[in-house]
């Protein structure tokens, strides 16, 4: 019998820990132009985006920032809670180092109205609004959100590219079901555009065609049984109205890709402390490697405060029982009982991380703690933006 | 939904939800409403009853929680139910991964007899075009398979008939939209069998056999938007739920001495007694910590009663769930399962 040497020490390499991600360094370099929050729902993305740019215009820069869908009070406290789609200066920034904040909640829909308008002639324009499939299609088509933000964010970098209005624009990301929907639109778009479908859909509207064969009329004869005729006809519609349009777009889908490619930009990753928000960003990490995007870092939001006590959690449980022992009641035992809770939670939180930086042991990190209440104001926004620095 | 609690009353059923048969789960993204659709399936499956829990999102999410392969399109059994009080036998929790794709070309198979045309479709790409880009028949196929496995017909013989299907639906921000697959279809299709289809899908989930049960966490934004997600359900003439609020604080302390620890009177010195009655010398200024910690918890206890009223004034029946300090896996959904039922939610 062979007998193996016992292993001596942890069996785990310790301190897998992720480099500090500089968020102060970052806002401060002139060669950031753009930076792009992402993460799944619920992590606190639209305040980080608000945060950081409101933190780089008090820095000195001249800052416009994008947002999705703020919460109703932060809205109003930024000046945007009316959609009008374009950038609006925020009020009670400090300027004093020469910078300004613009702030903008994007309309998805009018976003893609006046990309219409402004690529077609007024009649086809009209006709393009008004056909039912291109309504519905531009409020719901599963990623028009995604597309529009960086249709407008190919916006409003061109004109500021021509003005100087602004040098850094920071954009916060649809919260997507999958959450890297808005790197896939433009490609999307595309393969809508070029797709064998949309091609058959315009065959008629191009003379009689020759694809008529055997199966595109099993085809046909499917979807009127399915759809009804009126909605292939509306489509048909659509799509033929729509088709001198489609370069355009993808022409400025692309460029729009470029840009979020180019050196100028920087990806910030958000996540919450929670196995999902983590397995996301963990997906979004390898993502935008793959798509070669410049990842600058992790934020790691809403963290839980750890406790100030070096007592252990077991330690902790094991008093509180001796002393629930002889009275009920002890307000003592609700402390220490309160303290292990807070110590487990701090405790699974950061072996959570540690697995992050074990898989991803390249990508910067900021850890933010929770703060007790919600951010609605730019006080909070501030202090948000001070506990990301400190990271 | 107020008949619900006097129902109890009056049949002597302990369920809040006797007549449900789908039980949709929303909630903002964060307050982990799949995980309560997990424990709620578990909770239902009792006594013999089998339950169907379906995603649609192609998040996988049920397979991580139980433990379990990715999931198919395909009915897999993959837990036992929670154990009945009385030690009763529990039942079969059984879950569907519905995919848009696959559920057009069962529908197609099921409805239409289009094998061969079903797959001339997807060579020219219109069941891509279909499930990707078509607004509104994405979710009219998705609603439509969870309608299937609720009203199991002839068509699909050897299926098992559930006493419940959970659903763990998109989050609250589009829940209306969802469900109300027939508006999104209203500018499209306003004839024809997609047409009619979506219109036998509408008559289920605006009945009493279905609830939209809401999942938040005590801040401020997603109670708000539970709030707003109520309303837009009504005007959708939706059948609104229950609030399941999730990640709830510990309770260790009361009201008298949260005041203390937000007023800063908090007697130190007792404490420190207490603690070198249990055995712990306050060596690193470990009372100071507690204190500070106390007051802190305090803090945050203050704020999530403001929601809970808020969450009180909804006018819909409410459960706790706590957070669980130590992260979910199986056993926890079981606990929260056992949660719900002793709250009334199931049985």
């Amino acid at each position: 019998m062979t007998r193996s040497r016992g292993r001596v020490g942890p069996l785990a390499t310790p301190g897998h820990r992720a480099p500090d991600l500089a968020v102060d360094a970052l806002l401060d370099d002139r060669r950031t132009g753009i930076i792009v929050c992402c993460g799944s729902g619920g992590v606190g993305k639209t305040t980080a985006s608000a945060a950081l740019a409101l933190r780089a215009a008090e820095r000195g820069r001249k800052v416009v920032v994008l947002t999705i869908d703020p919460a109703r009070r932060l809205a109003q406290s930024m000046g945007i809670e009316a959609l009008d789609n374009t950038p609006r200066p925020v009020r009670g920034v400090d300027t004093a180092n020469g910078g300004s904040l613009d702030a903008m909640m994007l309309d998805m829909k009018r976003t893609f109205d006046e990309v219409v308008e402004s690529q077609a002639t007024p009649e086809k324009a009209k006709q393009i609004l008004e056909n039912p499939f291109y309504i519905a299609l531009s409020s719901s088509f599963a990623g028009t959100q995604e597309y529009m933000a960086m249709e407008k964010l190919g916006q409003i970098h061109r004109d500021a590219q021509r003005d100087g209005s602004y040098d850094l624009i920071v954009v916060d990301t649809p919260p997507s079901r999958s959450a890297l929907d808005f790197l896939d639109a433009p490609e999307r778009l595309s393969s809508f555009l070029d797709g064998k479908f949309i091609r058959l859909l315009l065959a008629p509207a191009r003379g009689p065609a020759k694809l008529m064969s055997a199966g595109f009329g099993l085809m046909t004869n499917a979807l009127t049984k399915i759809l009804g005729t009126q909605v292939l006809r509306d489509m048909q519609t659509f799509v033929a109205a729509f088709d001198t349009l489609f370069g355009g777009f993808r022409q400025r889908a692309q460029k729009t890709f470029e840009l979020l490619q180019a050196d100028g930009t920087a990806f910030l990753v958000i996540a919450a402390p929670e196995p999902d928000a983590l397995r996301e960003a963990a997906y979004f990490v390898e993502r935008l490697s793959e798509d070669r995007m410049p990842l600058h870092g992790l934020v790691v939001n809403r963290a839980s405060p750890r406790p100030q006590g070096s007592m252990s959690a077991d330690e902790a449980m094991a008093a509180a029982t001796r002393l629930r022992k002889q009275d009920p009641d002890s307000l003592t035992a609700g402390l220490l009982r309160l303290h292990a809770d807070q110590t487990r939670m701090v405790e699974r939180e950061a072996l959570l991380r540690d697995r992050f930086a074990a898989a991803h042991p390249e990508v910067p990190t900021a850890v933010v703690p929770a703060l007790a209440g919600d951010v609605h104001d730019l006080e909070g926004l501030r202090r948000v933006g001070e506990l990301l620095a400190e990271g | 939904m107020v008949s619900a609690r006097t129902l109890r009353d009056v049949s002597e059923q302990r369920s809040d939800w006797p007549r449900v048969r789908l039980h949709v789960v929303t909630g903002k993204g964060g307050t982990g409403k799949s995980t309560v659709a997990a424990s709620l399936a578990l909770a239902l499956a009792t006594e013999g009853r089998n339950v169907l829990l379906c995603e649609v999102e192609g998040r996988q999410g049920i397979a991580r929680m139980f433990d379990v392969d990715p999931l198919p399109y395909e009915e897999r059994r993959i837990a036992t139910g929670l154990p009945a009080p009385g030690g009763g036998s529990p039942g079969h929790v059984h879950a569907l991964h519905i995919d848009a794709e696959s559920a057009l070309l069962e529908y197609l198979a099921m409805y239409y007899k289009l094998g061969r045309a079903g797959r001339a479709l997807d060579r020219f790409g219109v069941i891509e075009f279909a499930t990707t880009i078509a607004p509104g028949v994405r979710d009219v196929l998705l609603t439509g398979k969870v309608f299937e496995a609720v009203q199991r017909n002839a068509r699909n013989k050897k299926a098992i008939r559930y006493d419940a299907v959970v659903l763990d639906a998109p989050p609250t921000g589009r829940i209306t939209q969802f469900l109300n697959v027939n508006n999104e279809l209203a500018g499209l299709a306003k004839v024809g069998p997609i047409k009619s289809q979506a219109d036998t899908v509408m008559t289920l989930f605006r009945s009493p056999r279905t609830a939209v049960h809401l999942v938040t966490v005590l801040e401020e934004m997603p109670v708000q938007e539970t709030a707003d997600g109520i309303t837009e359900l009504r005007r959708a003439r939706l059948p609104v739920g229950g609030v399941i609020v999730n990640h709830v604080r510990p309770q260790d302390l009361d009201e008298e001495d949260l005041e203390d620890a937000s007023g800063g009177t908090l007697d130190p010195d007792a404490i420190r007694s207490d603690l070198k009655r249990a055995g712990v010398d306050d060596a690193n200024g470990l009372v100071d910590a507690l204190v500070a910690e106390a007051r802190d918890h305090a803090e945050r206890r203050a704020l999530e009663d403001t929601q809970r009223a808020l969450v009180a004034d909804l006018g819909v029946p409410t459960y706790e769930l706590p957070r669980l300090a130590g992260g979910i896996d199986l056993g926890g959904l079981y606990e929260l399962a056992a949660i719900l039922e002793q709250q009334g939610f199931t049985r």
